[in-house]
């Protein structure tokens, strides 16, 4: 398609959205119009030149589309847009399927993040309403999006709804914290800098007053959060670009090697490696980068018997010496 | 000249919107097409009907006299046309415009974009009072995603390497892509597996390299009533029994386990002489006895038996 067909399909469906709008309005000031529209103003002048000469096919003046151009370019002219004798586009054209589909799919999306019963149904009358509208002809296709429905994944919805209205405010946050590593449970104050995805897990990027440090917390592991009174006593700044990994620059990492059994290889899609071999027997060696021995010690244990750890030495003895504990409670043998 | 052809393509539109029966084509070539040659006003018109369908504009085909089939006509049924009137109240709107952010995806925000300007079209007072709602965020970054959301679309039939679960291994797939879905923050393709002759799930991220069209637009039919996300739903979370489970837990440790817990009885006797808690779950978490092996000596599970066997089964597997 050349150029400028397109570029006339496109200038078809502007003036199809236009012209509803201005109906509805009446006069409407040509920059709040060009904003509400997201049309340059000059490209809406252009627009509205066509719009000048379309109309009723009689090809009698008065079949032609009213438009005041003098208002919009002439020298003193007020710049409000009125358009007149366009009765039959008064309304606006159906939802295309893709709109269809990309506004509820957008929609349901919401509900699942609803935190409280009645903005639940706010979505849902829309939701309603809409799924009539666009009933024959346009049905969404195809595209879904599962909303959360365990009782956790609904709590940590509202924790995020929490943690938004803290970094809105610019207000301090308190939260109960779990570090899995360390199977240890702490209070922090923190100032909230945004809210980040990484491989699929949402994380809180803040400023932690304890350690005196930026530093990320994870939502599913805040067991609770209070926004204070308080406003962040640190300089407002964006959230950290996590294209690089949920690393700090300069934290202390070690590269560990483990080998995992098939029934341990879904490892490899949750936590980030850096590399994967096939061995034999369908198991995997892959390479981690952990900045904390424990954390590693306890994955294997989670993972029992399915995964060893090849290096660093020692993390192998720290876990068979925990499994050896552990057993002794059952007053089982090893 | 974008502009002329503008003109044309709205003149068109407004001739078949607003008249009461089917137009003829040699009425439509006396108005809007006077200075065309036979062939170029029959390739223009043809184009012009196009376009006007890939913006959505509904043009049918009739015949303008019930009883001769051989003067077709053009309309355009405004009801068909139309959108029909929705009256948002002002937390609705509200609702509305807030779905123009969740999108981080060029075409379909756009979508949304161009959806919630039509549906505010009537203009609607917009409360943003007390919506209590988080505002989720879609990506979609793998590259995939825009291959098989047309291919659902349009039902065309796509080919592309997959990596297995957890795996190094790479298959060529062929599928015929019934839906695209987000579960759990990641994006799937349900379709049917051509080579497997039977329904598959694939994680989009586990595509390797590019998903290539396999065949013709309008290919296959997704069986009726497929309700993609709760097939995908089905296959990625599968709905198991679960059963209660008391565990004495290390006072200090197995936090975690703590925040699943329905009660918590302090200050119990336990397997060795440090201080012990027991909990109760009443839905313990998906893999239980990994977050219980993953607690090494501070977690001893009381019930059920088939657990307790289950971990000490594993702990032996460990020094083995």
């Amino acid at each position: 398609m050349s150029s400028a067909a397109s570029g006339a399909k496109e200038q078809v469906a502007r003036l199809l959205t236009l012209v509803p709008y201005l109906h509805a309005r009446g006069g409407v000031r040509l920059d709040e119009a060009a904003r509400d529209l997201g049309v340059p103003a000059r490209q809406l002048v252009k627009d509205l030149r066509v719009l000048f000469l379309c109309g009723l096919p009689g090809g009698y003046p008065d079949d032609l589309i009213d438009v005041d151009l003098d208002a919009l370019v002439a020298p003193g002219g007020d710049r409000v847009i009125r358009v007149a004798n366009a009765d039959y586009l008064s309304r606006p054209l159906r939802l295309s399927t893709t709109e269809a589909t990309a506004l509820i799919v957008a929609l349901r999306a919401l509900r699942g993040g609803a935190v409280s019963e009645a903005a639940a149904e706010v979505v849902d009358r829309v939701l309603a309403k809409l799924e009539r509208a666009v009933a024959d002809g346009a049905a969404p296709v195809g595209l879904a999006v599962e909303v959360p429905a365990e009782p956790q994944e609904r709590e940590q919805a509202a924790r995020k709804a929490l943690l938004q209205q803290a970094l809105g405010s610019g207000r301090q946050v308190r939260i109960a914290y779990f570090v899995p590593s360390r199977d240890e449970e702490s209070e922090r104050v923190v100032d909230p800098r945004g809210l980040v995805t990484h491989a699929g897990n949402d994380y809180l990027d803040a400023y932690c007053h304890s350690a005196e440090a930026p530093r990320l917390f994870r939502l599913d592991r805040i067991r609770e959060a209070t926004v204070l009174d308080t406003p962040i006593a640190t300089e407002p700044t964006g959230p950290r670009d996590l294209a690089e990994g949920l690393f700090a620059p300069g934290e202390d990492l070690t590269v560990a090697t483990l080998r995992l059994a098939p029934e341990a290889r879904w490892v490899t899609e949750y936590y980030p490696v850096l590399d994967v071999r096939s061995v034999d027997d369908g198991a995997l060696e892959v390479d981690l980068q952990i900045a904390d021995p424990r954390w590693l010690a306890r994955l294997v244990l989670r993972l029992a018997p399915h995964a060893t750890v090849l290096t660093p030495e020692g993390i192998a003895t720290d876990v068979a010496r925990a499994a050896r504990e552990a057993l002794g409670h059952y007053g089982a043998r090893a | 000249m974008a502009a002329a052809k503008t003109e044309r393509l709205m003149n068109l539109l407004i001739m078949l919107l607003v008249q009461r029966g089917y137009v003829t084509r040699d009425r439509i070539r006396e108005v809007l097409y006077r200075d065309s040659s036979d062939e170029a006003f029959m390739r223009m018109f043809e184009r012009d009907k196009e376009e006007l369908r890939s913006l959505g504009v509904p043009i049918e085909t009739g015949n303008v006299d019930a009883f001769f089939e051989d003067e077709p006509g053009y309309r355009i049924s405004p009801d068909r046309f139309a959108l029909p009137p929705i009256e948002l109240t002002g937390d609705e709107a509200a609702v509305v415009g807030l779905a123009t952010k969740v999108w981080e995806h060029a075409r379909l925000a756009e979508a949304t974009t161009e959806a919630v300007r039509k549906l505010t079209a009537a203009g609607a007072e917009v409360d943003v009072a007390a919506l209590d709602l988080v505002e989720p965020r879609l990506a979609a970054e793998e590259p995939s995603f825009d291959v098989f959301l047309t291919a659902v679309q349009e039902h065309t039939p796509v080919r592309f390497d997959y990596r297995a679960a957890g795996g190094t291994d790479v298959t060529t797939r062929r599928v015929q892509p019934w839906g695209v879905v987000r579960f759990s923050g990641r994006w799937y393709v349900v379709g049917y597996d051509v080579d497997r002759a039977d329904r598959r799930v694939f994680r989009l991220s586990r595509v390797v390299g590019e998903a290539r069209i396999d065949g013709e637009p309008g290919s296959y039919d997704v069986p009726p009533g497929t309700d993609v996300g709760a097939i995908a739903r089905a296959t990625l979370r599968p709905d198991r029994p679960r059963e209660p489970a008391v565990l004495l837990v290390r006072a200090g440790s197995g936090h975690s386990l703590r925040r699943r817990a329905a009660t918590v009885e302090p200050g119990v006797p336990g397997p060795d002489e440090g201080a012990w808690d027991r909990l109760r779950l009443a839905d313990p978490p998906f893999d239980l006895a990994g977050e219980i092996l993953a607690h090494g000596p501070d977690v001893y599970v009381e019930e059920p038996p088939a657990l307790r066997q289950q971990v000490i089964d594993r702990l032996q597997g460990v020094l083995a």
